[in-house]
């Protein structure tokens, strides 16, 4: 399953917030989108599952413009997991997971026994097994995300868009979901706020900026303590460590150190 | 999912839903200054449907099929009609308080039915329901326009909802006052207020295929209203076509309650309460939760047409008055408890 964004732009209220804008997701990878507040990623990710239409430019799913895929259709390959949904209705936990199984079923095609079993299999996939019943107002934060992500395995898609899926979880509910995520074997894309994260999780990262792509490659050839100074104004020490690992260490202002002394090895 | 959807309790829901609904319409023929013993209803109605040739007093049967069975058809397709409006329009705007009434939805079909009827709008070619359908959608256009400027927020919509109302149901009096005479005025008046008593069999043949239709339209589209459940963003990522939804939804909403109101008169509360009493009931799946609404607001608005027949003796309260002496209390009720932590 291959989605390719090509040349989008993309403006709200006469700002351009995307502008040509090309990335290829190869299928299978898990995919990076780091950025300042503001520097686009949610509307990339909104362009790439085609909830918004690019002003310009195309987004094609499977060599097919997007939008001439119909919605439907798009949501039994493509999951979305939104920033922060929340709901004020008294519903349980499973049926919100149970509605990642809409895009399947038709107005009058029923609920079926192997629609419970997809549930049951993806509540199982985010360990919320305990958790079915219990009511989503009485739910935490992270207990909420992973159920959004059930949600969208429930879908049964190809691709998984997760728009900053670890805000407000403590660390180790972060590295536990970005983990959860991986271990899916499905094309990941993840707009990530924690470089650390993207550098762990990722197998490569797109750094965003100001609406444009500024890089695109593996953790290592992307985040480098110019780039990170450059895009994100902080001053910080890389290492190094093993084939591929990748650790950035950020200074406070005014205890920054030469960059080019700034990439440290670790054996 | 829970058991109840398993065919064999369905059915039995089903078998469930149709006798009480038979109950009321029954009891609302008999019920009234007069009271008429049950099995006469039930001769009257053999007679009329089957030709059974039951031997009565024309007099009893003409009260009861004539006067009391077409209005209590008509409540309950006013009552269901409403309920299902509220139903989609909290679903759809994510808002626990939207209802056809409180967005000005009522005010404005009153104001179109009102143009059309003394003012003589579409020389004559425009019926009423039509001029209140056309009413109903300015209404909710002006009102949808007034909260995406006011910023979206759930109490945008409502507090644009209450500026729409009084908009209309001002341009209603003007109308009236300068346009009508004497009688039409108090004609005009007392049908605002909600009014069943003028309610015949032409009636039901309009307000029953558009309750029946509205409710087959919005049960078709049960399951896009649960992937509403976490926004209108979240729907689309669920593969809704949410524009179409929108469109679809909200024109059946404004159409089920031009037409009542045309018929009946602006009532209020029923689009609040019921889907939230139904809630209780059935929960928030629309599968169960648009007929389960429809049932309880045809049953209740029987219920209340019979009130304001029986409660003050010799005399016929509006309709308009009894839902709102128990719908603004429930308001307030869920106005309060809406403050409370999620």
């Amino acid at each position: 399953m291959n989605l390719s964004a090509q040349n989008v732009s993309w403006s709200a209220g006469g700002a351009t917030i995307l502008h040509d804008v090309s990335l290829d997701v190869v299928p299978g990878e898990f995919l990076g989108i780091v950025g300042p507040n503001g520097s686009g990623k949610t509307s990339l990710m909104s362009l790439l599952s085609g909830i918004r239409k690019p002003h310009s430019g195309t987004v094609l799913l499977d060599g097919q413009p997007i939008h001439s895929i119909g919605r439907r259709e798009i949501a039994k390959r493509i999951a979305l997991v939104e920033q922060q949904a929340e709901t004020a209705e008294r519903i349980t936990a499973r049926q919100a997971v149970e509605l990642g199984r809409t895009p399947h079923l038709g107005p009058l095609s029923p609920w079926s026994k192997s629609d419970d079993a997809i549930v049951d299999e993806a509540i199982r996939n985010v360990d919320m097994e305990g958790f079915a019943g219990r009511w989503w107002h009485t739910l935490s934060g992270g207990e909420r995300q992973r159920l959004h992500i059930a949600r969208a395995l429930a879908q049964q898609p190809s691709i998984l868009l997760l728009d900053e899926p670890t805000n407000h979880l403590d660390i180790g509910h972060q590295i536990g979901l970005l983990h959860l995520v991986r271990e899916q074997n499905l094309t990941v894309v993840a707009a990530l706020h924690d470089l650390n994260h993207a550098a762990m999780f990722c197998d490569r990262i797109a750094v965003m900026e100001r609406g444009s792509l500024a890089a695109l490659g593996s953790p290592r050839e992307v985040l480098d303590a110019h780039c990170i100074k450059r895009v994100f104004g902080v001053d910080a020490d890389i290492e190094h460590e093993g084939e591929t690992g990748c650790h950035i260490r950020y200074r406070a202002p005014g205890t920054s150190v030469p960059v080019q002394q700034s990439i440290r090895r670790i054996s | 999912m829970i058991a109840i959807t398993s065919s064999l309790s369905k059915t039995s829901a089903i078998l469930l839903a149709l006798v009480v609904l038979v109950a009321a319409l029954w009891l609302g023929a008999a019920i009234g200054e007069t009271a008429i013993p049950m099995d006469i209803v039930a001769k009257t109605v053999a007679n009329r449907l089957w030709n059974a040739g039951y031997p009565l007093d024309p007099l009893d049967q003409g009260i009861v099929w004539n006067y009391r069975m077409s209005r209590a058809v008509v409540a309950a397709c006013c009552g269901s009609a409403l309920a299902v409006s509220g139903v989609v329009l909290q679903a759809l705007l994510r808002n626990p308080l939207a209802d056809p009434y409180i967005l000005g939805i009522s005010a404005g079909a009153s104001t179109g039915a009102v143009g059309v009827a003394i003012l003589g709008f579409g020389a004559g070619f425009l019926t009423m329901p039509a001029g209140a359908f056309a009413g109903a959608l300015i209404a909710f256009g002006l009102v949808s326009l007034l909260a995406l400027r006011a910023g979206r927020g759930t109490s945008a919509i409502i507090l644009a909802g209450v500026a729409g109302s009084q908009l209309f149901n001002a341009l209603t009096s003007f109308i009236v006052t300068k346009a009508a005479n004497a009688e039409q005025a108090r004609g005009i008046m007392f049908w605002l207020l909600g009014n069943l008593s003028g309610v015949r069999w032409t009636d039901v043949s309009l307000a029953l295929p558009v309750a029946v239709i509205g409710l087959a339209v919005c049960l078709w589209q049960a399951r896009a209203l649960d992937a509403f459940t976490f926004g209108s963003e979240s729907a689309a990522s669920l593969g809704i076509h949410v524009r179409r939804v929108y469109a679809i939804l909200i024109g059946v909403s404004a159409l089920m309650t031009a037409v009542m109101v045309s018929i009946v008169g602006s009532i209020g509360f029923i689009g609040l309460v019921i889907p939230h009493a139904a809630r209780m009931v059935v929960g928030v799946r629309h599968g169960l939760l648009i007929p389960a609404s429809a049932l309880i607001g045809a049953v209740f608005m029987i219920a209340a047409d019979i009130i304001s027949r029986v409660i003050i003796p010799g005399q016929v309260l509006p309709i308009g008055v009894i839902t709102a002496l128990f719908g603004a209390p429930a308001f307030a009720l869920i106005l309060s408890r809406r403050r409370a932590p999620a």
